[in-house]
């Protein structure tokens, strides 16, 4: 199956602005200049550990109304969907994991602390683990769909916490996105930053993309197995506007 | 209106009823809860520097662990007998059968805790027993019945049964469980309640969401 | 002819991929009792789930009393009594508070009365305050039939309720059935006992593969000009 135009210009997209958000985070953008100079590199971890906990989270509101779309509608894109944005949400909670923890070498003296922040994250990463778990733990596809949604739904009511979590309680980690901390960045830091979370949210949806059109192929192959056994296919059954054998998308 | 009420009732008191005639969940969470306590006990002897940091970690996860056993069972037996479908064959709406089953739930839970506390009480010497603690207890406690009856309805459709109750239920319980235990230190140490009116607001609000979104979504879980 | 009382159009169920009925059109006049015959995995049990309410078919339409079952599932309940595998009953709990709570669930006037009637009828009244636990496999079937029946449902759904007892509690429970099916009550019976079924069938129908492959009264119809019929059509696997 051909992919299709708009795919084939997301992919080209996402090819070129990865580069040159990374050249904008390690060259473009002026050093920090509040901080021990020691820590100036590791700084610059900023233009990556953020959109990646950005991404995350988009990925996980993704799953979050995906599976509201699927119990109300009962078809299957719409699992695919909440399915592979947990999957590629997962990544980016583990990317931002790891390049917080790089940067927190430098910077607090050690790769790990229970800081209420990376505790709730880490949670969050373990919400989605387990989303994973309870879908391999069902044989029958139409029942795993229903309860990975139901799960889907209640996951996403505790990932505002993290969100809310170093504003509430005394944390070490510091707040960026607020105009009264000191942690400010400087315009030409900004623009890296902005660049970098513009990215990532390119990427995701690039990634989403490939992702999703997989999955869709992997059902139509199986619907095609089905029409040449079964002489019809389920999507025929449940009168999906869209079957896996019309179209190559979801 | 007053039918689904009473298919409410009738699954709490169907569910209190066999629980009181054969006691197997209830002595088993009770025996926990006194053994986990015994062991935390142990485990952080004479080396307390702060009783009131360690206290209500001991307790909600106590709480926590042996109330994960008690949900473990809710829908075990109803599915192995396949009594569950006489449940579903009511005639209302079946989150009547969800409410009555997480009042059951949290009934028991409720009871254990009453047993508990002054174990703890005894233990730890510590003052637990206050109007404001039970009352946080409480509000924790409804969150925890909340949704761990709707995700043992779950679990128990998966191979993995009871096994994955825990897995899929504590990181969901996440806001609930850190707002509990903070207060819980809080006023340990001596804070009045109005201290945590922020976290008082946030448990009662998650178990607002829970019961809204099980009330929702209970039908996905338990129609084929 | 007025309209049957459940009426059956092109339904299918599958879970996942794996096609249990494909596509079955039938009409059950009420007043009826009709059998359903088939081989273990037939797909008998997820018929009889679907007009249950219990399982939603993937598609096609079931009406009852010409209301389509996913319109008014809790009002379709009322109507509906069902004799599973399972009992449906609750091991700790004697007979008598068995039923109460199928009676509280239905929303019975004048419940005890009730419960008193259906054990009587069923033999068991004077065993009303034994635990179900201590029961043998006949009389919890027995029980299964009163509580199927406490709220006199006009439909009886009856998924091989002879599965499990011996021949003598069988022929028992036939019995009660056609004694308590009167000629009111609709009954919808699966079963792979051919003789069995043929004693309270008026209207018979055959399920193989998920499909049906014979659908006939069943007056003037013996064991001995149903068993090759059953063989040929299930038999040699007509799909």
């Amino acid at each position: 199956m051909k992919m299709s135009r708009a795919l084939a210009i997301l992919n080209g997209i996402t090819v070129v602005a990865v580069p040159f958000a990374i050249y904008m985070a390690l060259v473009q953008a002026p050093d920090a200049i509040n901080i021990v100079p020691e820590i100036r590199p590791a700084q610059r971890i900023i233009y990556f550990h953020v959109p990646s906990a950005w991404t995350s989270m988009l990925a996980f509101l993704v799953t979050f109304v995906s599976s509201i779309l699927y119990l109300r509608t009962n078809k299957l894109r719409w699992d695919i969907w909440a399915r592979c944005a947990a999957e590629i949400g997962i990544a980016f909670t583990l990317a931002a994991i790891i390049s917080g923890s790089i940067w927190a070498k430098p910077a607090w003296n050690t790769w790990w602390t229970w800081d209420p922040r990376l505790t709730t994250y880490t949670i969050v990463l373990l919400l989605y683990v387990a989303y994973f778990m309870l879908r391999s733990a069902i044989d029958e596809p139409g029942r795993r769909a229903r309860f990975a949604s139901v799960y889907g739904v209640f996951a996403f009511l505790s990932v505002p916490i993290t969100f809310m979590s170093i504003r509430w309680w005394k944390t070490i980690h510091p707040v960026i996105l607020d105009p009264t901390a000191d942690f400010g960045l400087g315009p030409g830091m900004t623009v890296a930053f902005i660049i970098g979370n513009i990215t990532f949210t390119i990427l995701f949806v690039t990634l989403m993309a490939n992702r999703v059109r997989l999955e869709w192929l992997s059902e139509r192959v199986a619907a095609l197995h089905d029409a040449l056994v079964e002489g019809d296919t389920l999507a025929d059954w449940q009168g999906e506007g869209v079957s896996p054998l019309a179209s190559p998308q979801a | 209106m007053s039918r689904y009420f009473h298919v409410i009732a009738a699954v709490l008191w169907k569910d209190v009823r066999t629980e009181l005639r054969t006691k197997e969940v209830f002595t088993s969470m009770v025996v926990f809860a006194a053994l986990a306590l015994l062991i935390f006990n142990f485990a952080f002897e004479l080396r307390i520097p702060n009783k009131s940091l360690v206290v209500p970690g001991i307790l909600w996860v106590t709480v926590a662990f042996a109330g994960v056993l008690g949900l473990g069972r809710a829908f075990i037996a109803e599915k192995d007998k396949g009594s569950l479908a006489g449940l579903l064959l009511a005639p209302v709406d079946r989150s009547a059968v969800y409410f009555g089953k997480m009042l059951a739930n949290l009934i028991f839970i409720l009871v254990v805790e009453i047993l508990i506390l002054p174990l703890i009480t005894v233990f730890f010497n510590v003052p637990l027993i206050t109007l404001p603690l039970l009352l946080i207890l409480l509000l924790g406690t409804i969150g925890f019945a909340a949704v761990g009856t709707i995700f043992s309805a779950l679990a128990v459709n998966t191979r993995a049964r009871e096994v994955l109750l825990p897995v899929l239920l504590f990181p969901v319980l996440l806001p609930v469980l850190v707002a509990g235990i903070r207060t819980t230190i809080g006023l340990l140490e001596g804070d009045p309640l109005s201290d945590h009116l922020n976290w008082l607001q946030l448990i009662a609000f998650f178990d607002l969401l829970y019961l809204v979104v099980a009330f929702l979504t209970f039908d996905y879980v338990v129609e084929e | 002819m007025s309209e049957p009382l459940i009426q059956v159009r092109g339904l299918r169920k599958a879970f996942g991929r794996h096609r249990v009925l494909r596509g079955i059109d039938l009409d059950i006049p009420a007043g009826a009792s009709f059998v359903l015959f088939g081989p273990n995995g037939a797909g008998k049990t997820t018929f009889l789930r679907i007009l249950a309410t219990l399982s939603r078919p993937t598609s096609g339409q079931v009406r009852v009393a010409g209301v389509e079952i996913g319109d008014n599932p809790e009002g379709i309940r009322q109507y509906l009594g069902l004799v599973s595998h399972a009992p449906l009953l609750y091991d700790d709990l004697s007979a008598a508070e068995n039923l109460r709570f199928y009676a509280r669930l239905y929303g019975i006037p004048d419940a005890e009365a009730r419960i008193k009637e259906m054990l009587e009828r069923v033999g068991l009244y004077h065993r009303r305050r034994d635990l179900v636990r201590t029961f043998s496999r006949g009389m919890v079937q027995r029980m299964a039939i009163a509580r199927a029946l406490l709220h006199n449902p006009p439909i009886l759904l009856l998924d091989e309720p002879d599965t499990g007892l011996d021949p003598q509690a069988a022929e028992m429970m036939t019995g009660l059935l056609r004694e308590l099916g009167g000629s009111e009550r609709t009954i919808v019976m699966t079963t792979h006992h051919l003789e069995r079924g043929l004693e309270i069938a008026d209207r018979i129908a055959i399920l193989s593969g998920g499909t049906l492959v014979f659908d006939a009264a069943a007056s003037g119809l013996s064991y001995k000009d149903l068993r090759p019929l059953y063989d040929r059509y299930v038999g040699t696997g007509v799909a």
